[in-house]
C-alpha cells in the first residue's frame, strides 16, 4: 500500500497512540467550541432535535415493551444517541448506512420516519420492515438503510460489500458500518477491514464503544482496548471520538466522509459512548454499579450539546420547550399509528422469501 | 454443439453472463491471476480485467459478506468457494445474510448472488475435503441449490443462477471437472432452475440422482437392463426448489424408488425426497424406497475405504434389485 493512500493513513496511525490521541482531541474540543458558531444554526437544532426525537421515542417504545405491545429482543439506544446522529449528518441522502440491532437511533436519523419504525416494533403491517423484520432489522430502501443485523459482527462485511458496489460503479456514494466494540472481536471485523484497504473502498467503519457487550465489560473480552488501534494492523486510517460530544463527532465523521469520497478509502471510528439502559428490556444490568451509570449520565449527549447551544445563545428555554412539545407530538403519533396499523395477512408468511415470485 | 468438459462450460457460461450483463463479476480465492484452482476461470481475468476477476484473500466470510452486500445495492456478484469445504467459513453470510435479506426487509432488498465452486468427494483427500453439503444450503428457504451432472446443465444452469435474482447455491461436483459432453454455443441458452430432467427412461424402477450419482446411476440402468429390469434415472439437477412433479410422475409409472447420493444418509437429501414420495405417491409404491447414501462416517483417506464410503455402481444396482424384490 504504497499510493496517496497509503500516507494519509500513515498520518493518521501515527497519532493513534492512546494518551496523544486524547490529549489532541481536548484540544480539537475546544476548536469545535469555536467553530459551533460558524456551523448553520438550523443544522445545529437539527441535531438536537433529533437526539431528542430518538430519546423520547425510545423511553416510549420501552412503555410500550412493558405493556407487551413490543415482543422479542429491544435494545434501546439512551445515551449513544449522539453517535448516530453526529455522523449521519455528514452524510448525503444517497449514502448507504448499515449497523446492527441497536438501530432505532440509525434509523430515524437516516430519515425512516418514526411512523414507520413505531409500526415495525409493534410487528405491524406498516412497520418499514412490513413487520416482518422487528426491532433488529429495521431496513428501507428509500433512504438507503441497509439494516438493523441481528448477528454479532454480520453488517460489517455486508457495508464492505455495499462500498464495493459503489467503487464499481464509479458512483462517489460513502457506507456507514456501526458496530458495537463487541463485534470487533469477531473475524468478520478483521477480514473486512484487511479487504476495504486491500481493494481501496469507501466505507467508514464505525465501532460504537459502549463498553460492554451484553454484561461482559471491554476490559474481560478484549486483550487489545483500544480499538482505534486495530486499525494499523490493515493500514486503515482511525481516529478515536468522544461519542458523548455530538460534533465531535460530526467533524470525525465529515474527515472520514471526504477520505471515503474523494480517495476511496476506508476509515474506523472508535467512538466511545455509554448506554444508559440494560443491554435489551430484559436485561437488569447487575454487571455495572450505580455511580459508573451516573458518571456517564452528568455527561448524557443531549445534556451536554443543549447547555452548549444555551451558552452560545442558540437556544433559549422556551425554545426547548417548544422543540420538546413537537418531538412528544411526534412520538405520540407513531405510537398511535402504530396501534392503528394492522397486523401483517396470514399470507404475508410465504411472501418475500423468493424475489420474483 | 460443441463438445466440452463441464470446466469449460462453466467458463463459458460466465463468459457469455459477464458480457451481457457488466454488473457480473467474480470474486474468490486465486480465481484471477492463478487462474483458477481447478481453472473454471480461465482466461476471465485477461477478457474482462481485475474490476472484474477479483482475486481475494483467504477470508470466505468476508468475501461472501461482501458480496451480499454489493448484490443487496444491484450487483450480481458469482462468488467462487475454492471448494464448499470452505464455504462453511461462510454460512453465516450466506444463512443468515443471504437466505433472509429479501425477507426481514419486507421484501426490499433481493440478493442476486451465486456461490459456487467444486464440492462432494474427490480423491483421496481425507476428511476435511472430501464431502457433500448440499443438505445445509436447501434447508433454508431463501436459498436455491443447484448441482449440474453434465457439461450441457452446467452451462445451462449457471447462466440461469446468475440471472436469478435470488442466492444460489451451485455445487460442481470436484470429480466431474473433467467430464465431456454435448453443449449448445447458444448464448441464449438456459435451463431453468428447478426442472428435474429424466436422464433415461424406464418402467420397473426409478433411479433419483443428482451429481456424480448421475452416471454412475446410468451405469447401473445400463447394467440392470442386461438383468431384465428397466430403470428410469431422474436428475432433479435443483435440489431446491425441488421438481417433485417430475419424480412423482416416474415413481406412478415404476413403483418402485432408489435415491442415490453421496452425501451423509442422516437429514439428507435423500431423506427429504423420500418423505416426499410418502407423502405424494405412497399408494403408488409396491417397495420401500431406498437409499444409496455415502457413508454414515467421515470421509477417509484410504483409498479401500474412501471407495466404500461413496456409493458405486454395484450399491445402486443392489439396491434396485432389492426394490425389484429381486434378491
Ligand atoms: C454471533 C453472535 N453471537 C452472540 C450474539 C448475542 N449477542 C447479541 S448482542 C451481544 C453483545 C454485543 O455487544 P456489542 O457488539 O458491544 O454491541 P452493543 O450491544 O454494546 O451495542 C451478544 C453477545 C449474537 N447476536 N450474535
Ligand atoms: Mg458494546
Amino acid at each position: 500500500m504504497s499510493s496517496a493512500a497509503g500516507v494519509v493513513a500513515q498520518e493518521v496511525l501515527d497519532e493513534v497512540n492512546g494518551a496523544e490521541v486524547r490529549e489532541e482531541h481536548d484540544q480539537r474540543k475546544q476548536e469545535q467550541k469555536d467553530r459551533m458558531e460558524a456551523t448553520n444554526r438550523e443544522t445545529l437544532l437539527r441535531i438536537l432535535y433529533q437526539m431528542v426525537l430518538i430519546r423520547r421515542l425510545e423511553e416510549k417504545a420501552a412503555e410500550s415493551y412493558s405493556l407487551g405491545k413490543i415482543g422479542g429482543f429491544c435494545h434501546l439506544y439512551i445515551g449513544q444517541e449522539a453517535v448516530a446522529v453526529g455522523a449521519l449528518s455528514a452524510l448525503r441522502p444517497d449514502d448507504y448506512v448499515l449497523t446492527s440491532y441497536r438501530e432505532h437511533g440509525h434509523a430515524i436519523a437516516k430519515g425512516i420516519s418514526p411512523d414507520e419504525v413505531m409500526a415495525e416494533l409493534y410487528g405491524k403491517a406498516g412497520g418499514c420492515s412490513s413487520g416482518k423484520g422487528g426491532s433488529m432489522h429495521l431496513f428501507d430502501a428509500n433512504v438507503n438503510f441497509l439494516g438493523g443485523h441481528a448477528i454479532v459482527g454480520g453488517q460489517i462485511p455486508l457495508a464492505t460489500g455495499v462500498a464495493f458496489a459503489s467503487k464499481y460503479r464509479g458512483t462517489d456514494q460513502v457506507t456507514l458500518c456501526f458496530f458495537g466494540e463487541a463485534a470487533v472481536n469477531q473475524g468478520a471485523f478483521h477480514e473486512s477491514l484487511n479487504m476495504a484497504q486491500l481493494y481501496k473502498l469507501p466505507c467508514i467503519y464505525i465501532c460504537e464503544n459502549n463498553q460492554y457487550g451484553m454484561g461482559t465489560s471491554l476490559e474481560r473480552a478484549m486483550s487489545l482496548q483500544d480499538v482505534s488501534q486495530k486499525a494499523c494492523a490493515y493500514d486503515v486510517a482511525s481516529e478515536f471520538v468522544d461519542g458523548m460530544d455530538v460534533l465531535a463527532v460530526r467533524e470525525a465523521t465529515e474527515r472520514a466522509v471526504a477520505r471515503a469520497r474523494r480517495e476511496q478509502l476506508p476509515t474506523l471510528l472508535e467512538i466511545r459512548t455509554y448506554r444508559f439502559m440494560g443491554h435489551s428490556m430484559s436485561d437488569p444490568g447487575n454487571y455495572r454499579t450505580r455511580a459508573e451509570i451516573e458518571k456517564y449520565q452528568e455527561r448524557d449527549p443531549i445534556k451536554l450539546f443543549t447547555a452548549s447551544l444555551k451558552e452560545k445563545k442558540l437556544l433559549d428555554d422556551q425554545a426547548l420547550a417548544d422543540l420538546e412539545q413537537r418531538v412528544r407530538g411526534e412520538v405520540d403519533a407513531a405510537v398511535r399509528f402504530a396501534e392503528e396499523s394492522p397486523e401483517p395477512a396470514p399470507e404475508e408468511l410465504f411472501t418475500h422469501i423468493y424475489a420474483n415470485q | 454443439m460443441a463438445v466440452l468438459t463441464m470446466r469449460d462450460a462453466l467458463n463459458q457460461a460466465m463468459r457469455e453472463e459477464m458480457h451481457r450483463d457488466e454488473n457480473v463479476f467474480l470474486m474468490g480465492e486465486e480465481v484471477a491471476a492463478y487462474q483458477g484452482a481447478y481453472k473454471v476461470s480461465r482466461g476471465l481475468l485477461q477478457e474482462f480485467g481485475d474490476k472484474r476477476v477479483i482475486d481475494s484473500p483467504i477470508t470466505e466470510l468476508g468475501f461472501a459478506g461482501l458480496g451480499v452486500g454489493a448484490a443487496m445495492v444491484g450487483l450480481r456478484p458469482i462468488i467462487e468457494f475454492m471448494t464448499f469445504n470452505f464455504s462453511i467459513l461462510a454460512t453465516d453470510q450466506i444463512i443468515n445474510s443471504a437466505a433472509k435479506m429479501l425477507y426481514m426487509s419486507g421484501g426490499q432488498f433481493k440478493v442476486p448472488i451465486v456461490f459456487r465452486g467444486p464440492g462432494g468427494s474427490a480423491y483421496q483427500v481425507s476428511s476435511q475435503h472430501s464431502q457433500a453439503i448440499e443438505s445445509w444450503y436447501a434447508h433454508f428457504p431463501g436459498l436455491k441449490v443447484v448441482m449440474p451432472s453434465t457439461p450441457a446443465d452446467a452451462k445451462g444452469l449457471l447462466k440461469s443462477a446468475i440471472r436469478d435474482d435470488n442466492p444460489v447455491i451451485f455445487i460442481e461436483q470436484e470429480r466431474m471437472y473433467g467430464n465431456k459432453g454435448e453443449v449448445s454455443e447458444d448464448e441464449e441458452f438456459t435451463i431453468p432452475l428447478g426442472v428435474a430432467e429424466v436422464k433415461r427412461e424406464g418402467t420397473d424402477a426409478t433411479i433419483v440422482a443428482r451429481s456424480l450419482m448421475v452416471p454412475l446411476a446410468l451405469k447401473a440402468a445400463e447394467e440392470l437392463e442386461k438383468q431384465g429390469v428397466s430403470c428410469e434415472v431422474v436428475d432433479p439437477r435443483t435440489i431446491r426448489p425441488l421438481d417433485i412433479d417430475t419424480i412423482i410422475e416416474s415413481v406412478r409409472k415404476t413403483n418402485r424408488v432408489v435415491v442415490a447420493e453421496e452425501s451423509h444418509p442422516f437429514c439428507g437429501v435423500g431423506a427429504e425426497i423420500s418423505a416426499q414420495i410418502m407423502e405424494h405417491a405412497f399408494d403408488y409404491l409396491d417397495a420401500p424406497v431406498r437409499r444409496v447414501s455415502g457413508v454414515d462416517a467421515p470421509t477417509p483417506y484410504a483409498k479401500n475405504l474412501e471407495n466404500l464410503a461413496i456409493p458405486d455402481v454395484q450399491r445402486i444396482i443392489a439396491a434396485v434389485r432389492e426394490v425389484a424384490y429381486l434378491d
